[in-house]
């Protein structure tokens, strides 16, 4: 703990800021160091909110995954096991229930398929995006306020407005399609076209978010990048790829973490655009699984245990982020 | 690509105004000949919608303001008051922001239904307290945990902005012997508003948007906000009545949209910080 602190306090001190936080002990501020406890009234009743609710909830959910609970009545915590855990990876009828249960495989392979072409297709738009509405400084605030709009609508709203998109018989898609005379297709129903109907319409709804966190990543270079490519004699495209592009790091990494965790939270997409807990296997991601398992099928525990791989894949992400940023003193 | 983002949403407005009679789906991007132009579907959604309005209402303003609050709170206990480990504690607040909701869903269902005894207390008290009704207690029980899931978001908005702040005048006014709750209020609460703005406007988009904490808290009933009635409005066994649903998904999304319409600024700073 010690040494990475002072290491954050350096940092913070070589910045020349005057902030109120770490460092701060060095210049003349002793007298605030001591309020750990004076200041409690302040930061432990959020703590303790955030820590029933959010930790204690997650470990509890951990305790349910073991037990046997399903149905009406209550979890019985005598006698815990990783039933679900076996159950979850190879599938199989468990003690618990005379029906077979389905593994979490298929809706692994869905979460990840649509995490990544989610991820990677927003990052590239939003890309293009910023640097098309970077040239045009005359009507930034317009563009961006456009491309944002379908981020400040709910899943629910989104998925009727695709769902209409995608119609068969009125759906603006097949509509497009007609006009280069491709006949209609099946789209929300079609399994081999669902996940890529779902993707592109997350994409839609999230790639504005990509553009404005690259808008501001691209305005914090330095103009005389831009000008001594110029002068180098750089084509655009270069400039762009071996100049300003890698520049981008910061922004792409904290971009693609928010948007593998809103990928991971397609839930209530999906639960609207098929009107329930069952898009139907084509479609199915961990997230619908684990909700339908839960509350669709009363399988209470073993919804329980999805979440928890849920929980670690989302952890898988977070964590050396938060690391990293916690190394680079950006908390 | 200005047409990519826009065309859904124009296209739903379109269908929307458009007569159901005489709604034919076949240039639905089109606005509708002047005598099929009709307010119905707007009226009908908002007949449908109207106790999922005002549930989501209900829900929706205690608890932006409860996170916005309890969130300034954490940002100024862990930032502007200078005290080792509380970067410990922090880190447990960020990390709070990224965990899937699913990781909680069966012991918060658990918790509001077979712990607390909420229920039972409202249905007891409700009689006594005017505009208290029975089914409130799946609100409270809703209001409760979405405050407890912004309060991370809302303390990392409110501790970039106070690391921003000068520290001069709360040290003068510490020597000044001020309390660290003076502090707060005299000095730090004046400097967040523009802040709170922020958060507000975030937190309410958030929460009014959300659907899979009122599926698993409020299930169904006359508690059900507005997400929840959306899902399935405008399917019957004749088909999908196409200019009521996309009516219907207008008027949920309209809260949301004016603040967007009216704050963009403020929203694009919340979402990227």
């Amino acid at each position: 703990m010690r040494n990475p602190l002072t290491v954050l306090k350096r940092l913070v001190s070589d910045s020349g800021d005057a902030r109120t936080d770490g460092g701060t002990a060095s210049s003349g501020t002793s007298l605030l160091s001591r309020d750990s406890i004076r200041s409690a009234p302040f930061w432990l009743p959020p703590f303790l909110l955030v820590g029933l609710f959010v930790y204690g909830a997650i470990l509890w959910n951990v305790v349910l995954s073991l037990t046997d609970f399903q149905g009406l009545g209550d979890p019985n915590y005598g006698d815990l096991d990783f039933e679900n855990y076996v159950v979850a990876f190879d599938g199989g009828t468990p003690s618990w229930t005379d029906y077979s249960i389905d593994p979490i495989w298929n809706a692994t392979q869905n979460t990840v398929v649509l995490m990544v072409a989610f991820a990677i297709v927003c990052l590239a738009l939003g890309l293009l995006l910023a640097i098309l509405v970077d040239q045009q400084i005359r009507f930034e605030n317009t563009f961006r306020t456009i491309y944002l709009l379908p981020m400040s609508l709910s899943f629910v709203v989104t998925a009727k407005f695709w769902l209409y998109m995608y119609d068969y018989n009125t759906g603006l898609v097949n509509i497009a399609l007609g006009a280069f005379g491709f006949g209609p297709i099946e789209i929300v129903q079609n399994p081999d076209l669902k996940l890529a109907a779902v993707a592109f319409a997350l994409i839609w709804q999230y790639s504005g978010y990509a553009m404005v966190v690259y808008l501001a990543g691209l305005r914090a270079i330095p103009s005389s990048h831009f000008e001594a490519a110029r002068v180098d004699g750089a084509s655009t495209i270069r400039m762009y790829w071996r100049v300003i592009i890698p520049q981008l790091r910061t922004a792409t990494v904290s971009a693609l973490v928010v948007l593998v965790v809103f990928s991971l939270k397609a839930f209530d997409f999906l639960f609207s655009m098929y009107g329930g807990y069952n898009p139907g296997p084509s479609a199915d991601i961990l997230a619908t699984q684990m909700v339908r398992e839960a509350y669709g099928n009363q399988n209470w525990a073993y919804g329980s245990s999805i979440a928890v791989v849920l929980f670690l894949m989302a952890l898988a992400v977070v964590a050396p982020y938060i690391y990293s940023q916690y190394r680079q003193g950006q908390l | 690509m200005i047409v990519f983002y826009l065309i859904p949403i124009e296209t739903g407005l379109m269908t929307a105004i458009t007569d159901p009679s005489a709604y034919t789906g076949s240039a639905p991007y089109l606005p509708p000949a002047p005598g099929d132009v009709s307010l119905g579907p707007f009226t009908n959604a908002v007949d449908a919608l109207s106790q999922g309005l005002a549930n989501s209402f209900i829900l929706v303003v205690p608890a932006t303001i409860l996170s916005g609050l309890l969130g300034s709170m954490a940002a100024y206990g862990l930032t502007t008051v200078d005290w080792k480990g509380q970067i410990g504690i922090y880190m447990l607040f960020v990390a709070g922001i990224f965990i899937p909701y699913q990781a909680v869903l069966v012991p918060l269902t658990q918790f509001w239904y077979n712990v607390v005894p909420l229920r039972t207390t409202v249905e007891s008290v409700a009689p006594m307290i005017p505009l208290l009704q029975e089914f409130h207690w799946k609100l409270i029980a809703l209001i409760v945990t979405h405050t407890a899931y912004g309060i991370p978001i809302c303390t990392l908005l409110f501790r970039a902005h106070y690391k921003k702040l000068s520290d001069e005048m709360v040290e003068a006014a510490r020597l000044d012997g001020a309390s660290i709750t003076r502090i707060y209020r005299r000095i730090i609460l004046p400097l967040s508003v523009p802040m709170f703005a922020v958060v507000f406007i975030y937190q309410f988009t958030q929460i009014w948007n959300d659907l899979l904490f009122a599926l698993t808290i409020i299930q169904f009933g006359d508690a059900s906000v507005v997400t929840q009635d959306l899902v399935s409005i405008g399917v019957s066994q004749e088909g999908t009545n196409f200019p009521l649903r996309m009516a219907a998904a207008l008027v949920a999304a309209l809260p949301t949209l004016l603040v967007y319409i009216f704050f963009g600024d403020k929203f694009a700073k919340g979402v990227t910080a």
